[in-house]
């Protein structure tokens, strides 16, 4: 059994101009110990899921579907067992962590907060166990004793690290844990925490607008477009071989190490992703799409097995049988 | 993780100059901070001497007014107060006599300047210090619960009502209090600070008693302040990534409020407080003039109609060096609070 199964979640913002829907029906399953990469632009949506799991949004989000956690639906828990779930089953690695970070409490202190409150250690216990999970993710244990500006960015983010293994979680949930790092710093930064899931068989949801990080951290990729999946799959086949022509155009935005060509011809992406308040007609791609057909602004195709690799599906018209012209609506087809 | 972990200890030497030249930054911030409280304080003893001099008014005149004292006589009461001297000189005698603390002879009262605020003080610092103490208590309280439930009827009340109460003018409340509570209802004492005859323990509940409505006039007009910093603030707060981060962790709101959000949004507040405890001994000229207290408040405003120079210089002076003070403390202060200032 999956740990982690949404099924058709939707996350809607209410706000004074209507509602705005954020996440439009997504699905996926992430298995006990496998690493999930989710990929697309800022604004598609990707942030918003990961507070969604936890139900972290503000008040005005409204969710609908099913949040599966370890058999248990998170979206219908009562506060106080999401309360308990929160961190201990599953926690967060935020973006930026000097915010994510409070700027006047020692990072020692903010480390064993989760630990004394799910695991009732004593104070002294707490203290240690933060010692030695600074130690574990490459900080000495003095260093707790430090407040976050005293840090540099990768310090801090390896302190964000260690925070999210306080309680053992069956799952992390990394949101851009190395976009605001410099390169050797963001390497650095995911081989930790590649070594520390393995070593631990934590589940991963890394979340990050840069597809070629994720195709070498993760087992599986699903790339989202306007608060939809739009393709998913092995890593490997999604990177390598999209079918979308949105995760195309994604995978063909990162030069590839060990391929010339691919150095050369950098390809980026005309236009803007769409507003969510105001998504085209169709497909929410097709203004964009280089290979759109005609009844593209007609047809909002589901995910399709296409592509190579294990349960490889795309949400393109272009890899259904008759380029889903049956999909097109009567009236379309006789204008 | 070896190979990716950043270098531990560093060189001992290195740390050791490091902690010495942090140390040097430390005196040096304290030093410039002291430094520059000196020189506000100088300025403040330059100014005074001018600046009530431009008051039109000639303290003699205003002090045998009605009364029959001849021309000689009044040369004589110029002289005794060194009026006969020029300008250059009596600023002379004043600043020298500034310097050792001697802030020289009220005119009206035949006393030195320095009793008189020794008399008075008391009376002031209970006063408009219990006022910054509940105005402040009751201004950061309404200002959480008001940004955590922001928006709400209950928030845009609270709100309304702090700022009208805010630009009320606290004389003109301070009387509709008294027709209402003391002279209508007659549930308080119209003026002064204490009953006659009131000796030993009996004197606490009387002085709070005369105490209520001067402080109810202070704390309403002035509660606003803090409650709109601190609700402001906090909300600024509540949007932050540490937030989000809080309660992912499966804290309850009220923890995430007061562990995380609070002490943050506290910050900008406690400069507000110091400031306003420097206004502590000069807050309450109207309303201990209306209410009759017996402050420094009320000395103030006799001095300045007559003009007696020396009590009004005196006094300026002090409530500048309160003001000067305090400032002082609350930059001593904030680095305490806040590590990321920390020189």
């Amino acid at each position: 059994m999956a740990l982690l199964e949404v099924s058709d979640l939707t996350v809607t913002y209410r706000t004074a101009g209507g509602d705005v829907p954020a996440v439009r029906g997504v699905s996926f399953a992430l298995d006990a110990g496998q690493k999930l990469g989710l990929a697309g632009e800022s604004g598609c949506g990707k942030s918003t899921m990961a507070l969604a799991l936890l139900r972290l949004l503000p008040k005005t989000a409204r969710l609908t579907g099913e949040i599966r956690f370890d058999g248990e639906d998170l979206l219908t828990m009562s506060w106080g067992r999401l309360r308990a779930v929160r961190w201990a089953g599953a926690s967060i690695v935020f973006q930026g962590a000097m915010h994510s970070l409070n700027a006047v409490q020692r990072i020692g202190a903010q480390i064993a907060e989760p630990i004394r409150l799910h695991s009732r250690a004593g104070e002294a216990a707490a203290r240690k166990r933060a010692g030695e999970l600074l130690e574990h993710v490459g900080l000495p244990a003095r260093r707790a004793d430090a407040y976050p500006h005293e840090l540099s960015g990768g310090q801090r983010q390896r302190v964000m690290i260690a925070m999210a293994l306080a309680c053992d979680p069956k799952l992390i949930v990394a949101d851009e844990p190395t976009t605001a790092l410099d390169v050797m710093i963001q390497a650095q930064i995911l081989t930790l925490i590649e070594s520390l899931v393995a070593e631990q068989g934590i589940s991963l949801l890394m979340i990050s607008h840069d597809l070629s990080v994720l195709a070498d951290t993760c087992d599986r990729l699903a790339v989202m477009y306007a608060g939809r999946i739009v393709e998913e799959g092995p890593a490997a086949a999604v990177f390598g071989a999209a079918r979308h022509p949105y995760g195309q155009a994604l995978a063909a935005a990162f030069p590839r190490i060990g391929d010339p060509a691919s150095r050369r011809r950098p390809q980026g992406l005309a236009g803007d992703p769409p507003d969510p308040a105001e998504l085209p007609p169709g497909c929410a791609f097709h203004p964009r799409c280089a290979v759109r057909l005609d009844h593209c602004d007609a047809v909002d195709p589901s995910l399709w097995p296409a592509g190579s690799g294990e349960g490889a599906r795309a949400a393109c018209v272009r890899v259904l049988p008759d380029d889903g012209l049956s999909l097109v609506p009567a009236a379309k087809e006789s204008a | 993780m070896a190979d990716s972990a950043l270098p531990t200890a560093p060189v001992p030497q290195l740390a050791q100059s490091v902690r010495d030249r942090s140390g040097v930054r430390r005196l040096r911030y304290y030093g410039e901070k002291l430094g520059g409280s000196l020189v506000s304080l100088f300025a403040v003893i330059l100014t005074s001497f001018f600046l009530f001099r431009i008051i039109p008014g000639d303290p003699v005149r205003t002090m045998t007014h009605g009364r029959p004292v001849s021309i000689e006589q009044q040369e004589q009461l110029r002289r005794d107060f060194g009026l006969d001297k020029s300008l250059a000189e009596q600023f002379w005698t004043y600043l020298t006599g500034v310097l050792r603390f001697d802030l020289g002879e009220s005119f009206q009262y035949n006393r030195p300047v320095t009793d008189l605020i020794g008399d008075r003080i008391w009376p002031t610092v209970l006063l408009v210090g219990t006022s910054v103490i509940v105005s402040a208590a009751l201004g950061l309280w309404l200002g959480v619960r008001g940004a955590w439930n922001h928006g709400s009827l209950g928030d845009r009340v609270n709100t309304g009502v702090a700022l009208t109460l805010w630009s009320v003018p606290s004389f003109w409340l301070g009387l509709i209090l008294i027709v209402i509570f003391a002279s209508g209802l007659g549930w308080f004492p119209t003026s002064g600070m204490e009953s006659t005859g009131v000796e030993g323990w009996e004197r606490i509940p009387d002085v709070a008693h005369h105490m209520v409505l001067p402080l109810v006039t202070l704390v309403a007009v002035v509660y606003a302040q803090y409650l709109m910093i601190m609700r402001s603030s906090l909300l600024d707060e509540m949007g932050s990534d540490y937030i989000v981060t809080a309660r992912a962790k499966g804290l309850r709101d009220v923890i995430v409020r007061r562990r995380h959000a609070v002490p943050n949004a506290l910050l900008p507040t406690v400069t507000l407080i110091f400031v306003n405890l420097g206004f502590v001994v000069f807050g309450a000229v109207l309303v201990e003039t209306i209410f009759s207290w017996p402050g420094l408040g009320q000395l103030f405003y006799s001095g300045l109609s007559v003009p007696d120079l020396p009590l009004v210089q005196g006094l300026f002076i002090l409530f500048s060096a309160a003001v000067i003070l305090m400032n002082l403390v609350a930059d001593l202060l904030y680095p305490v609070l806040d590590p990321r200032v920390r020189p």
